[in-house]
């Protein structure tokens, strides 16, 4: 079990922080002890084995754990230094804050396009369509969706391809501005040329919020992430910058997973 | 491979298939659901009989004309059909809103425990026989409705046309109200199956967008369900057009139309009923009810066909769509 | 940063809540007026004269008794019945099993039409077949009635309960040797008999009740019939024609016939339920 990376930061890098957390599905455990910093404004990735918890973590980091029925987590997880998990909040204001792709995409395919987008901010009381509709071409622009579907906004939400509708999604996550995007393997249901795009979109990304995918691949993973975190069998093995990960790392799991002899 | 297709091509290998104690069986059953579709055009057909003299009497007058005078042998059922079809939309306008919610409630909001066995109790509903609620509407509703309710509605909403006249209970108001109450075990239990049909992924990328379970519900599964939920209603209005003992008990049977929800009235089912043994045989009264009949079959086709279309697409859209 | 009013927002949370709550109320209360009204105004009617004496003359206060009309009804279920389930059940094993042409579609889409069916057209249709011209209201052809309305119901539970049987079982059976025939009489529904059954009983259930067709074919006798070609009473119709009318003593056996009608319905339903519970529980029947 380890705590934080190698490098030693003042507390106000950190956007994220899981502190001894614990995740069940009924009676199996899914994470234990897990504490991590997460940086703001980098790309985070965690990888591991099929079951290692890596989605059940991040499912805890905006609070979407406890929608499957007889989960229960436990332990702190800090947005910005506060405790999401603490009884005044409620989650559906960290889950504004914290946003979220899904593996496979899942726009609303009685929506158009453009209502999709706009959900989050309708549901959010925002009234002003002019806003609304700027908001939505800012949101497509920055998934790199726009060019495509500019002309037909009005379209069904499912009537894209796969690629274009995982990015749907994502401008959908972005239209309320969140401060985190949580990715769980967001490339894995797409091909090739999709899952280029969207990597080349999580390196602009960086520049606005904080970034945490999970994935299973770890090329992906090298690619696209700052810093790396491994997991196995519901604990967190090892975490630090990228590159160290995977040229030099500490733990003999690790190395194992890296160089392919398990998982 | 479908083993039941494997073996029909094996068996039209043989041109004496039928001889076969397998191919026996296989007659002996189609015979029987032959029954079915024999049934289905009798049933046309003997309609269509008994209806010819009256078609040919009043001809396009009975479906347009409101004179329904037994003595002098003029036959406009339009008294009837609106009757009906008002009727029916009382019960669609109260009973759907209260179906989709109880579904919404057990599909969404319930906690387990209490989801079965709220749901069958729901489904009791459908195991009253109707003139069981028509007795009850005589005798317990129509006190309800004469004492409470309408007198409330007459004095306040009295100036509207739907709320004229002498609040008795015993009248269209407590018909749309009874096949409400009728309808609601057969909407709520489609839009259950339907609403249960969407998918989680729907649920999960709602509530990740910071959504509260209210905007969950609106958006994400109502939303995708919303096709499927129209043709529900549109079942319960077929149900509800078709519905005879109880809407004949509590209506107030009197054979003319008036928009007042207080008046009494009459429907295609509740004339058939009330006048069935009034009418000589094969007289030209008889043959008028049996149109009653022919038209209210029809009615009953198209409604079912637009249901079944409805929530077939739903379905489909759920499978086309996403991923 | 988009910010929405969260108080706003939770209030039409718990708004949604209350109102699909008030709903199951709404759906609630009628049901437990009518199984209350039922039971406290029939039950005290139960007697031993309750179910075996003739029916009572109207307006006097001579006690008297449903035996005619429970008999009636035992005989218009049963003629029904005989007719109802057979065909239901082998036409819902033949587009199970042996339907997948444009023969099996049409049966199956005219199913369907036949379960949407108003009732008084059914008793319209059996009228005309079998009452007109042949000499007036008899109880078989108010059997016939029902038989109609029971076939779409046992039709559907039996195709869909064979449609839950694994090919493997088939494959199975036929394997060893079994002929088609008798592997879908023997194996295949016998592990689907959980569903037939429960969609034979609920059909029981669904005509007991049923009373416009009878009014139109089986009409009413206040005398105790033996043979079927003639009108009888059955209980639906006396409920109707009992409730009705201005006599009181009248008014009270209906209520009675309705208790007793509502408790045979809705144990039938609840104890099919019971002893079918989970898909597969056949092997307690």
């Amino acid at each position: 079990m380890h705590t934080a990376g190698c490098d030693i930061l003042s507390d106000k890098k950190y956007k994220m922080e899981t502190n001894e957390l614990n995740a069940w599905f009924g009676s199996f455990q899914a994470i234990k002890n897990v504490s991590m910093k997460i940086r703001g404004n980098l790309t985070t990735a965690i990888i591991g084995p099929s079951g290692c918890g890596k989605s059940t973590l991040i499912r805890c980091l905006n609070r979407m754990h406890e929608v499957t029925p007889k989960a229960r987590a436990k332990g702190r997880v800090l947005l910005d230094g506060e405790d999401i998990y603490s009884r005044d909040v409620d989650p559906v204001e960290i889950r504004r804050k914290v946003g979220m792709v899904f593996q496979k995409p899942n726009p609303f395919p009685t929506m158009s396009v453009f209502d999709n987008v706009a959900f989050g901010l309708r549901a959010n009381g925002i009234r002003d369509e002019e806003f609304i509709t700027k908001q939505v071409e800012r949101s497509l622009r920055q998934a790199a969706l726009w060019k495509e579907v500019e002309d037909n906004l009005d379209g069904c939400g499912a009537g894209i391809s796969g690629g274009q509708q995982q990015r749907l999604c994502i401008a959908r996550a972005l239209a309320i501005e969140p401060e985190v995007v949580l990715m769980d393997e967001p490339c894995s249901a797409l091909d090739p040329i999709a899952t280029s795009k969207i990597e080349d979109l999580i390196f602009d990304l960086k520049e606005h919020y904080t970034v945490i995918i999970v994935t299973h691949n770890m090329q992906q993973a090298a690619r696209v992430a700052d810093y790396t975190a491994f997991m196995y069998l519901g604990e967190l093995i090892e975490y630090s910058k990228t590159k160290r990960i995977f040229e030099n790392p500490e733990e003999e799991l690790t190395e194992k997973y890296i160089t392919g002899r398990f998982g | 491979m479908d083993v039941r297709n494997v073996y029909h091509r094996l068996k039209d290998a043989s041109r004496y298939a039928i001889l076969t104690p397998d191919g026996r069986f296989e007659l002996f059953c189609a015979a029987l659901a032959s029954a079915i579709i024999l049934i289905i055009i009798m049933i046309v057909s003997y309609l269509l009989e008994g209806s010819i003299q009256s078609i040919r009497s009043s001809g396009i007058d009975f479906v347009i004309g409101s004179r329904w005078d037994v003595n002098r042998d003029i036959f406009g059922a339009l008294p009837f059909i609106a009757g009906t079809l008002y009727t029916s939309a009382i019960a669609i306008l109260i009973g759907v809103p209260i179906s989709i919610g109880v579904a919404i409630y057990l599909s969404e909001m319930a906690p387990d425990w209490v989801r079965a066995p709220l749901g069958f109790v729901i489904e009791l509903l459908a195991a009253v026989p109707s003139v069981i609620f028509g007795f009850w509407g005589i005798f317990t509703l129509r006190g309800f409705l004469r004492d409470s309710v309408e007198p409330a509605l007459n004095d306040t909403l009295g100036f509207l046309p739907f709320f004229e006249g002498n609040p008795t209970g015993m009248d269209k108001f407590a018909a749309g109200l009874i096949l409400a109450i009728m309808i609601i075990p057969t909407v709520s239990a489609i839009s259950r199956e339907v609403m249960r049909a969407v998918p989680n992924s729907q649920r999960e990328a709602a509530l990740a967008l910071g959504a509260t379970k209210q905007e969950m519900i609106s958006g994400a599964v109502i939303g995708y369900a919303k096709s499927g939920i129209f043709g529900a209603s549109i079942l319960g209005l077929g149900r509800a057009v078709g519905e005879t003992m109880a809407v004949t008990m509590v209506i107030g049977n009197k054979n003319s139309f008036s928009w007042s929800l207080l008046d009494p009235g009459q429907t295609m089912a509740s004339i058939i009923a009330i006048n069935w043994w009034e009418a000589d045989s094969g007289s030209l009264y008889q043959s008028a009810l049996i149109e009653i009949g022919l038209v209210l079959f029809g009615i009953m086709l198209i409604i079912n066909v637009i249901g079944r279309i409805l929530v077939g697409k739903m379905i489909r859209l759920r499978e086309g769509a996403v991923g | 940063m988009i910010y929405g009013n969260l108080k706003v927002r939770k209030l039409k949370d718990r708004l949604a809540y209350a109102i699909a709550l008030l709903c199951v109320f709404a759906a609630a209360v009628p049901l437990i007026s009518i199984l209350l009204d039922v039971l406290v105004k029939g039950l005290p009617q139960f007697s031993v004269e309750f179910f075996t004496s003739e029916l009572p003359s109207p307006g006097t206060g001579e006690p008297g008794g449903i035996g005619p009309a429970m008999i009636g009804s035992m005989y218009v279920i049963m003629i029904g019945s005989a007719i109802g389930i057979p065909i239901g059940i082998f036409s819902g094993i033949y587009v199970s099993e042996y339907g997948n042409n444009w023969f099996g579609r049409s049966v199956r889409f005219l199913t369907e039409v036949l379960s949407g069916l108003p009732s008084i057209v059914v008793g319209i249709f059996a009228f005309l077949l079998l009452v007109l011209g042949l000499g007036g209201p008899t109880a078989y052809a108010g059997g016939f009635a029902l038989s109609i309305i029971m076939v779409p119901v046992v039709s559907r539970s039996t195709e869909e309960s064979l449609k839950l049987v694994p090919n493997t079982i088939r494959e199975a059976s036929l394997a060893l040797g079994v002929p088609r025939w008798k592997t879908t009489l023997n194996v295949v529904l016998s592990h689907g008999r959980a569903g037939i059954i429960t969609g034979v009983i609920l059909s029981i259930a669904r005509i007991a009740g049923e009373s416009a067709p009878l009014l139109l074919t089986v009409g009413w006798s206040p005398f105790v019939q033996t043979s079927i070609s003639e009108p009888i009473s059955t209980m639906p119709v006396l409920i109707y024609l009992y409730g009705t009318s201005p006599y009181e003593n009248w008014i009270n056996v209906a209520w009675g016939t309705s208790a007793f009608l509502v408790i045979f319905i809705l144990s039938l339903s609840i104890g099919v339920r019971l002893l079918t519970r989970g898909k597969f529980a056949y092997s307690r029947l």
